[in-house]
């Protein structure tokens, strides 16, 4: 097969192309870590010298089909800087217990993809490496955190990655990109070997072409670590989705999710895939969060205390940057830190220290707490009436570069849609909904605790029905835009 | 003048004789070259995660029966931030306000909380100083860094150093007959730390405490806080106040300096440790502690009491574990009565094996309860039963072929003793004759001449009761 063939399979369709001996592990490898080395988008941050020297493990069901891996996630003897300076160049001992999986399920590492640092953004520019480019307009932002896995598996860089998701960093950066991102329930997969940002909310998930890959991802990312004790692993097993309608099933439209705020493109499309749900036997009402609109001052309470915590690990002293030798101990911290923290971990690490501060502990933590209990309670009692709730992904389509990183208001109104499920701890998916402008929206799909396989149905029904054309974003069309407008080209893309 | 009293609370760190790290598989140290005893979670990596040891909480629940605390049903841990290179994640992980135990007693002290946590890193200083100050350079060992820690907080019941010292004595003697710890201050897997404020005698109001740490022996426990009351008490009267500070005690030079001000505390900012679940406490953890509990020493010296052991003798075998198996064996032999038997293993085996365990010497219980039983039926006179003793003890062996073979044995049947007392009187008329007239400190000659005569295996009181006798007096 050419490499633009080859490059142009779904991770599904590659595994059948190996088993069906129509190309192997190393001739996929080699064709993406070309297309990882030509990548002009700034997503990977490390492509290695060549394939594996050894093959896949016999019967492997990833067949050899390569990763492409977020930053944040410790491989060994491979920088896993997280995004940042400060430990910049840091080759960790040891593998995260996700990424061993996968690779034990034969899907190798293809390159360390570019990150806001520590997992702190929504547009990838607070990388220390210089931010990512969106595929589908290079003038514009892939969102973030995960930005350089999602804009990878747009531009067909990557079969799929992986990503982390602390208030929506798998779904919105999936969303600006026109792929599908999945946020698993809260404990299904380990954390351990994902450089933390805040650990009650860290999750890893997948970035996937379509919803078939997503599932195939997950099913070998979830599971019991014994080295995680927040992890509780899976009851069963992911299955491939095959639904094609929506029969019985009831989705809630939060109208505290679903209404100001809401770019008008976005809830155009958004409206347009309820009519279609309907039209595939799916009932639609409205629901309410009611708590859902403090989700975005609770999460930035929550989220930069465990980081203020989390990060205070990097200090010059064992690994990573040291600065002010010539100093005492205190004035080494400083400078170490003030040197290797870029603007928004500085601020987020200072609204942490300030919220977990003696006298401010239960005015702020305590209280975000509370509010993080309350969305919970909202969501259990959503999911008595409802199979699913259902929300748009993030309320505009990506935004140029620069236009956002002097207003960090703005910027994190990006998770408006996507933080409630994370403090709630349940899954949600992100799927491609059509264009607006000519750029990417999405659809989210939020379902009860480990209901994954549900979600994925669901999504795979509606992925169908919706027919997104992706070619906007690969590398191959040379990121121009597409020309399509509203619903997309109509009929599934051509791959 | 006034008098005053001090209040002391004490803070009691464990390290706990797990076979693995609190928060990690690694093994605990006992002074392998540094850093050979780490792994990636135990050095604070990035992306790691803690793992909380089901042994420790194990150890911690047994500590919490001991000292008769609630336990927690469920407990969660916390993170304790703050800057130190000896803190490889920047935080400690400990537990603040769901602890595994609260509340409790030992002895005459009432228990306020027992907590886990995990031990810092030990930290080198190069330098003419030891402390971080003023050294040239300071190194870090991880390998004690994780090893897991029981916090034993006391309320403010102590009054005196002397009463600190016996206290933490009888909390070190239940700990170790718990078998969770090593309990050795020297090498600090014992450490106390004493919160000290004094107030006139009678007053309700406590005075401003200070923190004193570093005493790193029982008798620099002791002195410490001496010298802490002292310095407080100088301060008070000549109009001063105390201030709230934590103190650093320097053993060699025995001078008290400060650490930090009360301004100068850390602000913790403690929060719920989010890499750890809450400890549930099953049925099944309770009952598996209560199966391990053994008789500890508060309850060991009442039965002995109910023996019939004095008090100081009771104490002294229920505080020293080895001394209180080494005699509750010997009484199993059947061969000699408590008190007896207690005050030989007490004075004369102690004053022979020290401080060390008598089990690891040649004298087994078996042969000093023999050993007791031929003193009291007067077969063999105390002194020359401490010789059997000190045979036992270098060769072991059967006291009563010791006995034989040496000739030890006591002469006290009148058959052999009386030609020997009229011997004595013969040639000590004198003596004899000041007897007759009442003046009894002359015995000692005629005792004397019978020691002389028989190598010292006469009974003296045997003796006496001949000299009268034959003297009529």
């Amino acid at each position: 097969m050419s490499v633009t063939d080859l490059t142009g399979l779904t991770a599904a369709q590659a595994v059948a192309a190996i088993e069906r001996g129509e190309t192997d592990a190393t001739e996929l490898f080699e064709a993406y870590r070309a297309a990882a080395l030509a990548d002009e988008l700034n997503a990977y941050l490390w492509v290695p010298d060549g394939a594996p020297d050894s093959p896949p493990p016999a019967g492997a069901p990833l067949a050899g089909v390569p990763l492409a891996v977020k930053d944040l996630f410790c491989t060994q003897g491979v920088p896993s800087q997280a995004g940042s300076k400060i430990i910049e160049g840091y080759r960790p001992p040891y593998t995260a217990t996700v990424v061993a999986k996968l690779a034990e399920a034969g899907a190798p590492l293809l390159g360390k993809t570019n990150q806001d640092e520590f997992a702190m953004g929504s547009s990838n520019e607070n990388s220390a490496y210089g931010p990512v480019l969106n595929p589908w307009d290079r003038a514009r932002v892939p969102g973030g955190s995960s930005g350089g896995s999602a804009a990878a598996v747009a531009a067909g860089s990557a079969p799929w990655a992986l990503g982390t998701d602390t208030g929506g960093s798998i779904r919105q950066p999936a969303a600006l990109c026109g792929i599908v991102g999945l946020k698993p329930t809260y404990g299904a997969v380990s954390r351990y070997g994902m450089i933390a940002f805040a650990s009650s909310l860290d999750q890893a998930g997948p970035l996937t072409r379509d919803v078939a890959d997503a599932a195939l991802l997950l099913r070998h990312m979830v599971g019991h670590d014994t080295r995680d004790s927040t992890s509780v692993g899976f009851p069963g097993e992911i299955a491939t989705p095959s639904a094609e309608r929506l029969d019985g099933i009831r989705l809630g439209v939060p109208e505290e999710l679903t209404g100001d705020g809401i770019e008008p493109g976005v809830l155009d499309a958004f409206h347009a895939t309820l009519e279609l749900a309907e039209q595939l036997g799916a009932t639609i009402e409205t629901c309410r969060l009611p708590h859902a609109p403090h989700a975005l001052a609770a999460y930035y309470v929550l989220a930069p205390a465990e980081a203020s915590s989390n990060l205070a690990r990097y200090d010059g002293v064992r690994y990573g940057r040291r600065a002010g030798d010539g100093g005492d101990l205190p004035e080494m911290y400083t400078r170490t830190r003030s040197e290797g923290f870029g603007v928004e971990v500085k601020r987020r690490i200072m609204l942490g220290t300030y919220s977990l501060s003696s006298g401010y502990y239960d005015a702020y933590y305590g209280s975000a707490q509370r509010v993080r209990t309350k969305i919970a309670e909202d969501f259990r009692t959503a999911f008595d009436n409802f199979d699913f709730v259902v929300t748009p992904t993030a309320p505009t389509v990506a935004f140029e570069l620069g236009s956002k990183v002097d207003d960090p208001m703005a910027m994190y109104v990006n998770d408006y849609c996507t933080v409630p499920m994370s403090l709630a701890g349940t899954p949600a998916i992100s799927i491609p909904n059509g264009l607006s402008e000519g750029l990417p929206t999405a659809f989210q799909i939020a379902g009860p605790a480990f209901s994954e396989n549900r979600i994925l149905d669901a999504a795979h029904a509606l992925e169908s029905a919706i027919g997104f054309d992706a070619s906007g974003g690969r590398l191959s069309r040379g990121g121009m835009p597409s020309t399509s407008s509203g619903r997309g080209a109509g009929g599934p893309a051509e791959l | 003048m006034t008098t005053y009293e001090p209040v002391i609370g004490l803070e009691i760190h464990v390290q706990l004789s797990t076979s693995t790290k609190m928060f990690c598989g690694c093994a605990l140290s006992f002074g392998e070259p540094p850093n050979t005893l780490t792994c990636p979670v135990c050095l604070g990596l990035p992306g790691t995660l803690p793992l909380a040891n089901e042994r420790a909480i194990h150890f911690g629940l047994m500590i919490g029966l001991a000292l008769e605390s609630e336990l927690a049903p469920r407990s969660i841990f916390h993170r304790k931030n703050y800057f130190y290179p000896d803190l490889p994640k920047g935080y400690q992980i400990s537990q603040y306000d769901e602890p595994l135990c609260r509340g409790g007693r030992l002895g005459e002290v009432r228990i306020h909380r027992v907590h886990l946590e995990e031990d810092a890193a030990k930290l080198v200083h190069a330098g003419a100083s030891g402390r971080i100050h003023g050294s040239d350079a300071s190194v870090v060992d991880f390998n004690r860094g994780g090893t897991p820690l029981a916090e034993i907080v006391t309320e403010p019941d102590v009054r005196s150093a002397a009463q600190a010292r016996e206290w933490l004595t009888l909390l070190r003697t239940t700990l170790r007959r718990l078998g969770v710890s090593d309990v050795n201050m020297e090498e600090g897997s014992l450490r106390c730390d004493a919160n000290i404020s004094i107030r006139p005698v009678g007053s309700a109001t406590l005075g401003t405490k200070t923190e004193l740490k570093n005493m790193n022996s029982f008798r620099f426990l002791e002195r410490g806080v001496n010298a802490e009351i002292a310095r407080q008490e100088a301060l008070l009267r000549a109009g001063e106040a105390v201030v709230q500070e934590t103190l650093h005690f320097d053993p060699a030079t025995e001078t008290i300096t400060s650490l930090r001000s009360k301004e100068e505390a850390h602000d913790y900012r403690y929060f719920p440790e989010p890499d750890l679940v809450p400890i549930a406490i099953t049925l099944q953890m309770l009952d598996a502690a209560r199966g391990d509990m053994p008789e500890l020493p508060a309850a060991r010296e009442e039965r002995l009491v109910g023996l019939g052991l004095n008090a100081g003798s009771a104490r002294q075998l229920a505080w020293r574990t080895e001394l209180g198996d080494f005699f509750e064996t010997a009484l199993e032999a059947g061969s000699a009565e408590p008190q007896p038997l207690a005050n030989w293993v007490c004075n004369e085996l102690v004053a022979v094996v020290g401080d060390a365990d008598p089990a690891t010497t040649s004298v087994t219980p078996q042969a000093l309860a023999q050993l007791v039983a031929l003193v009291v039926a007067k077969t063999v006179t105390p002194a020359n039963a401490k010789l059997v003793l000190d045979r036992l003890a270098t060769d072991g062996g059967d006291p009563a072929q010791i006995v034989d073979a040496e000739g030890l044995g006591s002469i006290g049947g009148g058959d052999t003793l009386e030609p020997m007392v009229d011997a004595a009187l013969a040639a000590h008329a004198d003596a004899a004759e000041k007897i007759r007239a009442g003046n009894m400190k002359a015995i000692g000659a005629i005792i004397g001449h019978v020691m002389r005569e028989t190598k010292g295996r006469a009974d003296g009181a045997e003796v006496t009761r001949i000299v009268r006798d034959r003297l009529g007096v």
